[in-house]
């Protein structure tokens, strides 16, 4: 079978990064973020399963991608718990409304 | 145990324990064992003294006994002719460095053996040490005890009087006895008296102290201690002068007699370092150490038989002493025979009697006694009559071996023109105290008199019986005084002896005493020459020696010494019947002071009852009686034959035999100055054939003289007083316009500069570490603009900020 070869997967990781980091830029719904942070996370996991592949690099890609996703879930469990209670101080998600670290 | 040891414990229990009595009572209210207005503190020293008597009188009998009074059989002081050649030999044999010493066992018992095989010489002294305090090369300084039939019987007097007087003072001072004492002699502004807490057991703490140090002086066995004890009662005498310290008068009278003994004190220090510089050692003893004998200073002065060893050179000033060891025989270091400069020894002798002028006010430092006064008269009783001003004539006879007749010709002077200045100022005194602090300093001076003429035991006799009666005066005196109120002017007083009769016939007795008064002509084997008080007894002695002496030596210039203490005799009769009258005899002078006179609980009379019996009974016997034999016995240099001496001056002091043939024509023609005195007095005071204040009238001249004190003080304020304020003053002024001129510029240019170090401080140092303060303040405000707190724009610069890298590492690394 003939593969679609590396540089797809980069383009198709890419892609998804730049998706990520504009979520996260302009969302201002708190999950929303949480959404483009974990498309930033499965944008590098697709790379590394890529490289992992491709390159004589062999499993290391791999166990780095199965820790991306295990800390995800982690990073996810205590984003959503700060999203609870950053909703139940300002009665909404808004991270604009989140400014009092401002110096 | 030997007698040594026993007299040495019993005299040392007597001389601490009003040391401890000290400590206990002046720290009476802090240790809460007493308070204010209790009478604890009194009875404390009470009991001190008074156990300090009995272990006193109880060493005297122990002594007696122990050497079955040897010292009272007449053979051994042959005053009279017959046993003169045997007694001469006697006295040889006792010469005091052959007396055993009992700090070392083998010694005493071999000399108490020897002693058995003689059947003959007791022990004249017993001493040891106590204690060693330090050692410089060979000189020791130590604590030693010294104990002759002296020592004895001065402990046995201080004590005894010592007592009485603590026994009066409880009556006297009970005013003391009180939260809130009113001095009414101290006048603050706005017409107020000066009140103050009582001070009854501070009094008697010092009485303690002073009683210490007095029998501290009396036991000494070296020179140092004694000088040591010596300031100790200066200072006691201060504290006690000084006891009314709020009065101007007593503190300035504190002052005046600490000061004029301290002039004394310097010629005393002189003394001691010649001694110590030239014969290297304080002891009066000789002791042996590791078998070397160091020889005290009485054997080196005086070797074995009491002489000087005066060299042949016919120079004064290159003539020497040799030394001694209490063998006679010479010392020497290596060939050089080991000696001491004549005019050395005199300047010696000198200084160690300046210190007793000063303590015993003779002439020139006679002034501070009277002023003295000012202490209560317990304390003039005990400090000014029998003990403090004692310890002057004490030293003089302690150290009598050491004296040189040049020393001794100066001591009879000097107390000879003491005697006659204080009897003549006491003639016009009307201060009932002042006249008997007059009489004092005039009686010192004859015990000074007989010390310089040779009459060695004469002297020391005057000095017991004196304590005696005078304690016994200034009792009655301060009985008067409190009986009358403080008042203490006798033109006020007169016919008191209705009012207080006890004190009046008790001071009456003194009086005769003093006066040496005598019903001659009944005299037998237990009276002695003539029935009289003690008084008659011990000046009789003096004047017959100042006759054998004046005798003795042609030279016209010494009949001085035996007229002007017969003059005195007289004097002393008339002022101190004068003082009878005008107190006790006649009318009433003051009807307020007569009116509320009273006589005094028994507290105050008892002791007066008992000293009388002492004054009048003290001598009995005159210079065959037990007192006069007693003190004779410990006679250091025996007056057996005439000295004759020819350095200085060309001296003879006479013997016992010489002042014996004399007795009788000196003891008569002082008996006729005494009645003369007694007889004038009478008629002037008592009989008023004359009005005293027409010859006041009369003598003008000579009365304003005699009441300024001879104008000693006037003297003394132009020759010291003034010049010292004159020195003072300019260096106040010196201090004033040149030392406080450069301090106070010095000053000012210090703050001068000080301010251009502020301005530096605040400008340049404050000014760094501030900017930087400042910067760094300013830097951390400029950067807070960065921290927005928008989520968003922080994912926005994460994301340039990568890409930025990104662009950074693909440019800049080399492909």
């Amino acid at each position: 079978m003939e593969s679609v070869g590396l540089n797809a997967y980069l383009f198709v990781g890419a892609v998804l990064f730049v998706c990520g980091i504009v979520c996260m830029a302009i969302k201002r719904n708190g999950i929303g973020v949480l959404m483009g942070v974990e498309l930033v996370l499965n944008g590098a996991n697709l790379n590394f399963v890529a490289f992992a592949h491709y390159t004589p690099l062999g499993l290391d890609g791999q166990v780095i991608a199965l820790f991306v996703i295990v800390l995800a879930a982690a990073e996810a469990a205590v984003a959503l718990a700060i999203a609870l209670n950053f909703y139940n101080n300002h009665l909404t998600i808004d991270v604009d409304r989140g400014n009092e670290l401002q110096g | 145990m030997d007698t040594g040891t026993v007299l040495r414990n019993l005299l040392t229990l007597a001389w601490l324990l009003p040391l401890a009595g000290f400590v206990a009572e002046i720290y009476a209210l802090q240790l809460r064992w007493s308070h204010r207005l209790s009478k604890a503190p009194a009875q404390l020293a009470v009991a001190c003294i008074g156990a300090g008597f009995l272990c006193s009188l109880s060493a005297l009998l122990y002594w007696g006994n122990a050497t079955e009074w040897a010292a009272l059989k007449p053979a051994e002081h042959g005053h009279h002719a017959e046993e003169h050649a045997g007694a001469e030999h006697a006295e040889a044999e006792m010469s005091p460095v052959d007396a055993l010493h009992p700090a070392e066992p083998e010694a005493a018992a071999d000399a108490e053996h020897t002693a058995v095989a003689h059947a003959a010489p007791v022990p004249k002294f017993y001493a040891g040490t106590f204690y060693k305090l330090a050692q410089f090369g060979p000189l020791e300084i130590t604590l030693d005890w010294y104990i002759d039939s002296l020592t004895l019987v001065m402990f046995t007097m201080v004590t005894f009087i010592a007592t009485c007087i603590h026994l009066f003072a409880m009556g006297y001072m009970k005013d003391e006895l009180t939260e809130e004492y009113e001095d009414h002699q101290v006048h603050l502004p706005g017409g107020h008296h000066f009140t103050r807490p009582g001070r009854f057991h501070r009094f008697f703490a010092f009485l303690s102290l002073f009683c210490f140090s007095m029998l501290g002086l009396v036991l000494a066995g070296n020179i140092f201690q004694v000088f040591i004890f010596w300031e100790l009662v200066g200072i006691c005498s201060y504290l006690l002068i000084g006891f009314y310290v709020e009065r101007h008068s007593a503190s300035t009278a504190a002052n005046k007699a600490f000061i004029m003994n301290r002039v004394g004190d310097f010629g005393f220090l002189i003394g001691l370092m010649i001694l110590i510089t030239s014969l290297g050692t304080f002891r009066f003893f000789d002791v042996e150490n590791d078998g070397v004998e160091q020889t005290g200073l009485f054997s080196l002065i005086r070797g074995d038989d009491g002489k000087l060893d005066v060299s042949d050179d016919p120079s004064v000033t290159k003539s020497v002493v040799y030394l001694r060891d209490s063998h006679g025989h010479r010392l020497a270091d290596g060939t050089t025979p080991r000696t001491i400069s004549y005019l050395l020894l005199i300047a010696a002798g000198l200084g160690v009697f300046a210190g007793s002028i000063g303590k015993s006010a003779q002439f020139p430092l006679q002034t501070w006694l009277p002023d003295a006064m000012e202490g209560p008269t317990p304390v003039s009783a005990l400090v000014h009559s029998a003990t403090m001003v004692a310890a002057g004539v004490y030293l003089a006879g302690r150290f009598y071996p050491m004296f040189p007749p040049e020393v001794l010709l100066g001591i009879a002077y000097i107390g000879c023109i003491t005697l006659f200045i204080a009897a003549t100022i006491a003639v016009v005194a009307t201060d009932i105290k002042k006249v008997l602090a007059y009489s004092t300093i005039s009686q010192l001076g004859y015990m000074m008199l007989a010390i310089g003429v040779g009459g060695w035991a004469a002297g020391l006799f005057h000095l017991v019986t004196h304590a005696f009666f005078k304690s016994l005066m200034f009792l009655c005196s301060g009985s008067v005084i409190a009986g009358c109120h403080h008042e203490q002017d006798m033109r006020k007083m007169g016919g008191l002896r209705h009012k207080m009769p006890l004190t009046a016939y008790t001071m009456l007795v003194g009086v005769i005493a003093i006066a040496g008064l005598a019903i001659p002509g009944v005299g037998n084997a237990l009276f002695g020459q003539a029935l009289a008080f003690s008084g008659y007894h011990s000046k009789d002695a003096i004047v017959a020696s100042a006759l054998a002496f004046s005798e003795l030596n042609p030279n016209p210039l010494h009949n001085i010494l035996f007229i002007t203490p017969l003059v005195t005799a007289g004097i002393t009769a008339f002022y101190m019947f004068r003082l009878w009258f005008m107190t006790f005899a006649g009318q009433p002078q003051d009807e307020h002071v007569y009116e509320h006179a009273h006589e005094n609980p028994a507290i105050m009379t008892v002791p007066l009852l008992v000293l009388s019996l002492l004054a009048a009974g003290c001598a009995i016997g005159g210079e065959d009686g037990w007192l006069y034999r007693l003190l004779a016995f410990s006679e250091t240099v025996p007056a057996v034959e005439r000295a004759t001496s020819a350095r200085v001056a060309t001296i003879v002091l006479p013997s016992h035999h010489d002042v014996h043939d004399v007795h009788g024509t000196a003891g008569g023609m002082a008996l006729l100055a005494a009645f003369a005195g007694t007889a004038v007095a009478y008629l002037l005071y008592c009989r008023k054939v004359v009005n005293p204040d027409d010859i006041r009238r009369q003598a003008g001249g000579v009365y304003d003289f005699l009441v300024d004190k001879w104008r000693f003080d006037t003297l003394y304020d132009v020759a010291f007083v003034r010049p010292c304020h004159i020195v003072a003053s300019w260096c106040q002024g010196f201090d004033q316009k040149v030392l406080d001129v450069v301090l106070h510029t010095s000053a000012a240019i210090t703050v001068v500069v000080s301010k251009w170090e502020r301005t530096f401080d605040e400008g340049m140092v404050d000014g760094l570490v501030n900017l930087v303060g400042t910067s760094t303040t300013n830097f951390g405000r400029s950067l807070r603009v960065i921290q927005t707190g928008r989520l968003r724009q922080y994912v926005m610069w994460i994301a340039v900020g990568v890409v930025v890298l990104f662009v950074a590492l693909f440019t800049a690394l080399p492909k």
